[in-house]
């Protein structure tokens, strides 16, 4: 049992500190221009993720956000893939189609990034009736900010599941901003988490930036949609380093708010919690993030070696099937 | 091949039961698409409370259980999305948007999912769903329940769309729309429901992006689809005694589209006339009249013509209706300013 514990306390560890450095990384490479359009980044929630990915398997499906390197890292995608796809390039995750927005994996059960806020609900919905209609235990995990908490669909979504007893677990990530705009302002109820009472299943606010608070709870959640019982909500709090996008100069903030950050880092929270039960030293420790830089260092070499994909290949993949000289027109 | 006489809501009820009963993973939901769920006496006979708003979809529930014919609540985001994911993670979904004038409300789901995911996602996501939608005027049900709309979702790569005109072809249009890989929109005209024609009784396909030619006819083609197609042959009967021969060509699905079969016609007739209950600008009708500029030019003797829908809602009021929607008198007449005129004598049109 501890050997148990031990091994999925170390994976969410090296999957956090994955993510951070990916985002970290991801955010020196667009600033120098080696990335295209734009990125949102996730340093700050990784514990979100994590905790919740940490229960579910390749057959589970997630749905995702436009902030999704996060949710791509904890449910197994590729990172040498995704960078290629944030480059643009024929190796990437989308072919170079997609982009920073629009990560996919469905093998891996992600059902993609998505840049239209609140869209991923009622999707969510969808995979966990495919489990229903088919009688398997999967379950489907939706991730949504606190901005997508006033979209309609996600109140549609969240009544559906409901009035369906969908196996979705609605994870919503309250990182205080929708865009620049505070969640005080925003959201008519103080916590978004209470709103579960309205369509009748449980919900809870937990510190977003605990990983074992996430694990925890998401344990509750998950284990009662594979019962059937239904879905329900759990409204993580945790902070945004980067801003809405990379770029965003947060004159929103006060610098008090910035500096409070640090003393709620779910990476170097967790990094002392390991170290304090025992579970880790710092020997292991360093080997881990060693680890892992090496992995974000050969992703972006993969990612600068691998070629863009030939103009011609922006026909492709629009349908399965249809007639060549249509798409072409 | 065995044929009776069915109608058009009975084709598709058809062709729905048929695709179900083949293949499990193929589901069904929309607005009181059964009716009165959870009501006691319903429950316990099985019986539908509505069927569909049109009872298109009556006993679909009684044989294939709730479970694979859902309704909804009126929340179409919500479950035309549920159908996008569904339909991501293995299962064929039929939703029914019960008026195309509702796509307001679920247009994300439609056309940044629907039809996106699959191209965003490196061609890594397959989309095999149908939305059923009911389109057109006539019934007098004014702006939000009359529109057709079908240029709309042409316009859009990602999705197919179907426009039926008989029996016939809703049943085969239908199987191949549940059939397809891609997301296909299969537009009912609510006219048609109750017209008749001869279907087989076996599971056939008709394939998408092959139109029709319900009519053959040397002095010029006549484009139409859906309700129209059906106005454009009573038109050609009656131009016929005029000694007028018309090409009428059933379109069938918009996209695809079957070019070939348009410009052939028109290099055969020489004039061209799309008849359209859509309204005009960027629509079906003026893409058609473009394609055959472009690429028949040089065989026209009049200018490619449309005849639409004016560019205003559906009005309500039945002497305004009438003036909206295309029909046999102003089919009559446009064909014979057009069969009487050159390519180069354009003006008073």
């Amino acid at each position: 049992m501890e050997q148990i514990k031990k091994e999925k306390y170390l994976w969410m560890y090296e999957r956090m500190k994955l993510i951070r450095t990916f985002e970290d990384r991801v955010a020196d490479l667009f600033t120098n221009g080696k990335i295209p359009g734009f990125v949102h980044l996730y340093a700050g929630e990784e514990a979100i993720a994590t905790g919740v990915c940490a229960h579910l398997t390749d057959r589970d499906y997630i749905t995702s956000t436009h902030r999704g390197h996060g949710h791509c890292i904890a449910k197994g995608v590729d990172v040498r893939e995704m960078m290629a796809e944030l480059f643009g390039k024929t190796t990437g995750s989308c072919k170079g189609k997609g982009g920073s927005m629009h990560i996919a994996e469905i093998n891996k059960g992600m059902l993609g990034a998505c840049g239209i806020v609140g869209a991923g609900g009622p999707l969510a919905c969808g995979s966990g009736l495919t489990a229903k209609v088919l009688g398997t235990d999967q379950v489907t995990a939706c991730f949504f900010g606190d901005g997508a908490s006033e979209q309609g669909t996600m109140h549609e979504s969240m009544n559906l599941a409901s009035i369906w007893k969908l196996p979705v677990i609605f994870v919503c990530e309250n990182n205080m901003y929708a865009e620049s705009t505070p969640s005080s302002y925003h959201c008519a109820i103080g916590e978004i988490c209470a709103r579960a009472a309205a369509y009748n299943f449980p919900g809870l606010a937990i510190d977003g930036t605990d990983v074992l608070a996430v694990y925890e709870a998401a344990s509750e959640a998950i284990a009662r949609a594979r019962r059937g019982e239904g879905p329900s909500l759990i409204e993580a709090r945790a902070f945004r380093y980067y801003g809405h996008f990379v770029g965003d100069a947060q004159t929103y903030k006060t610098k008090e708010e910035v500096e409070a950050y640090k003393t709620h880092d779910p990476i170097t929270l967790f990094e002392q919690r390991l170290l304090e039960d025992g579970l880790i030293s710092n020997t292991e420790l360093a080997k881990i993030d060693a680890r892992t830089e090496e992995r974000i260092e050969e992703a972006v070499h993969y990612a600068n070696e691998s070629p863009f994909p030939a103009a011609e290949d922006c026909l492709k993949d629009v349908y399965v099937s249809y007639p060549n000289q249509e798409v072409r027109l | 091949m065995t044929t009776r006489t069915l109608t058009f809501r009975e084709a598709i009820n058809e062709a729905l039961r048929l695709e179900m009963r083949r293949d499990p993973t193929v589901i069904l939901m929309g607005e009181d698409v059964v009716g009165g769920a959870t009501v006691p006496h319903l429950e316990a006979t099985g019986e539908d409370a509505w069927g569909g708003p049109l009872g298109v979809t009556m006993g679909l529930a009684k044989e294939f259980g709730k479970k694979r014919v859902l309704d909804t609540p009126i929340s179409e985001s919500a479950f035309i999305g549920a159908a996008v994911g569904a339909a991501a993670t293995g299962l064929r979904p039929i939703a029914e948007l019960m008026f195309v004038d509702f796509f307001g409300v679920c247009m994300d789901q439609i056309y940044n999912q629907g039809a996106k995911l699959r191209y965003m996602f490196g061609g890594k996501a397959q989309i095999p769903m149908v939305i059923r939608t009911m389109i057109g005027s006539g019934l007098r049900a004014a702006a939000q329940h009359s529109g057709c709309h079908y240029s709309v979702f042409t316009h859009m790569p990602g999705l197919k769309t179907v426009v039926p005109s008989t029996p016939y072809e809703a049943k085969g249009l239908l199987i191949s729309a549940i059939r397809d890989p891609d997301p296909v929109i299969f537009f009912e005209h609510k006219l048609l429901y109750d017209i008749s024609g001869e279907v087989p009784e076996e599971n056939y396909t008709i394939p998408l992006g092959v139109a029709d030619i319900k009519r053959k006819g040397k002095d010029m083609t006549v484009v139409a689809l859906s309700r129209l197609v059906h106005v454009a042959l009573e038109s050609a009967e009656k131009l016929s005694k005029d000694g007028i021969e018309l090409e009428v060509i059933d379109l069938r699905s918009l996209s695809p589209l079957d070019s070939k079969t348009i410009l052939e016609s028109v290099k055969k007739t020489h004039r061209l006339l799309v008849v359209d209950e859509d309204n005009p600008r960027c629509s079906i009708a003026s893409d058609i009249v473009a394609l055959v500029s472009g690429q028949a030019f040089d065989y026209l003797d009049a200018p490619p013509w449309m005849m639409t829908a004016p560019h205003t809602p559906t009005p309500f009021s039945p002497p305004l209706e009438d003036y909206y929607i295309p029909s046999l008198e102003k089919i009559v007449s446009t064909v014979k300013r057009l069969v009487g005129r050159s390519s180069n004598a354009s003006k008073g049109f």
